[in-house]
């Protein structure tokens, strides 16, 4: 051999052991980056729920309605004014706020109409009491302070609305989170079944790998680190699709009530925390279906 | 049998001793160990065509973490040495079947293995080639490597004095090197189906 004149190797650094992907791995990409989008979003939406029914739920833990039924010779506004007056000056009490004959109207316009009501029509008017934070709402004093200055008022403090909110909030937590989890074991199972396929095609470099004496954590070292970049990559295209969606919703003027199931992007730390590590998880799941799907194949054959 | 021999495949019964180990009580980690032991020159060559042939033919010393630098001259000289000095930054796809041949057996050898198994290996090449190649092996056996290889060219077979082993209907037939044999007889009475024939110096 020596004999010979013997050329310089190649210049340059060694190839890939693993061939490019040439498009190949393109249905795993979509299909990874499409799954990762939904899970964000159905996460954002079950947050977005979450937080309005906490809101609902504070909103009538935290306040009362006072109710003056209008009487024969007295003057309603005058009344409520009065109950908000004696309202703060029951321990508990933040604020209190006497709404007038136009509040009660606009309350009732979506059944009667706006211009079809008899200027007499005697209607009841409202209080609106916040309570301070934390403080139990004194229902009793505040009715019998109100009873004794002799108005005709009745104190709600929305436990009628309150049971039920809260069973709203809790089934809007539950089919939240119930639908991120089902998508993410979908993610899961979907990511791993096209990973496996994807590896399918590239049976001959495990083959000639295996054969030249390559250990099995070599080989699934090659493909899980190839897999985790792709599911990195897939990952970061679909969470960065759901924030430009969640910010479009955010930025559209449609009223919020109506965005409650609707994904919205607030920049609190659970979505920024959430839309890190959905890349990583995609990644995370992508090698560890390769390695699992490698370390099988090569089980199969020894 | 090849596949058994070089451990691709695990006995579905019996067991292997293969270097003075029983492969069936071996721990799996410790079977890429063995497989170093043995070059393959594969039927289908198994060449990697998104790598050059200097990367495919350093591939076993690659897969044991070798750097780069400490195998590039012994490989280079080594594909110089099967002609392709001037063909290693090529495709695979791109060099006829015996320049992929070449390759294979390239790769076989580049670990100096102490056993050097070839399927077929004059199977895709001319007469000429396979003439070529036979003289390589009978070198690489000069130099210590034990050479088993399978074929069913019965003109090559006549052409060595090497131990024959032959597979028919189930039953493995094994003669000694012409040289040793007490009278010659006709080889042709024993090949069927596949022949196997061995060449070994340390016997």
């Amino acid at each position: 051999m020596s004999e010979r004149q013997v050329p310089p190797p190649p210049k340059g650094g060694s190839g890939a052991l693993l061939p490019p992907d040439a498009g190949r791995d393109r249905p795993l990409f979509l299909v990874a980056a499409i799954l990762v989008f939904l899970a964000c979003i159905a996460a954002l939406g079950a947050r977005g729920a979450i937080v309005q029914a906490e809101q609902w739920t504070s909103d009538l833990e935290t306040s009362l309605t006072i109710q003056i039924r209008p009487v024969d010779d007295r003057d309603t506004e005058a009344d409520a004014r009065r109950a908000a007056e004696i309202a703060l000056t029951i321990d508990g009490i933040a604020a209190a706020t006497a709404h007038g004959r136009d509040h009660a109207e606009a309350l009732i316009a979506p059944w009667l109409g706006q211009d079809n009501l008899p200027a007499d029509l005697p209607l009841p008017l409202l209080v609106d009491v916040e309570l301070n934070p934390g403080s139990a709402a004194p229902v009793e004093a505040l009715q019998a302070a109100l009873d004794e200055a002799g108005l005709a008022a009745t104190v709600d403090d929305h436990g009628r609305w309150a049971g039920a909110v809260k069973r709203a909030a809790g089934l809007a937590r539950t089919l939240g989170i119930s639908l991120l989890a089902l998508l993410m074991g979908a993610a899961a199972a979907v990511i791993a079944f096209a990973a496996r396929a994807s590896l399918a095609a590239r049976l001959d470099v495990i083959d000639a790998l295996h054969l030249s004496g390559a250990e099995d954590s070599f080989i699934a070292h090659l493909f899980q680190r190839r897999f985790f970049m792709l599911g990195l990559k897939a990952g970061t295209a679909g969470a960065l699709i759901a924030v430009i969606v969640s910010l479009l919703v955010s930025w559209g003027d449609t009223p919020a009530d109506m965005l409650f199931f609707l994904p919205r992007w607030s920049m609190n730390p659970f979505e920024l925390i959430m839309l890190g590590l959905a890349p990583l998880l995609a990644g995370a799941t992508a090698a560890l279906s390769a390695r699992l799907a490698v370390a099988t194949d090569l089980r199969q054959r020894w | 049998m090849l596949k058994l021999i070089y451990l691709a495949m695990k006995p579905s019964r019996g067991s292997i001793s293969f270097f003075g180990q029983d492969t069936a009580t071996l721990p799996r980690e410790d079977l890429p160990l063995l497989r170093r032991r043995v070059g393959v020159v594969f039927q289908e060559f198994k060449l990697l065509n998104h790598l050059t042939v200097f990367d495919n033919a350093a591939l076993p010393l690659r897969v044991t973490g070798r750097k780069r630098s400490e195998y590039a001259e012994d490989v280079a000289e080594l594909l110089a040495w099967v002609g392709l000095g001037d063909r290693m930054d090529a495709n695979p796809a791109t060099l006829s079947g015996g320049e992929q041949q070449r390759v294979a057996i390239a790769r076989a050898v580049v670990a100096q293995p102490e056993i050097l198994i070839a399927d077929e290996p004059t199977g895709n090449v001319d007469s000429e080639m396979a003439m070529r190649l036979l003289r390589l092996f009978v070198e690489l056996n000069k130099l210590g490597t034990t050479i088993v290889f399978a074929t069913h060219d019965l003109q090559l077979v006549r052409l060595l004095d090497a131990p024959v082993m032959t597979l028919s209907n189930g039953h493995l037939h094994i003669r000694p090197p012409r040289s040793q044999r007490l009278r010659p007889e006709p080889i042709e009475s024993e090949v069927h189906e596949d022949t196997a024939t061995g060449e070994d110096d340390h016997e």
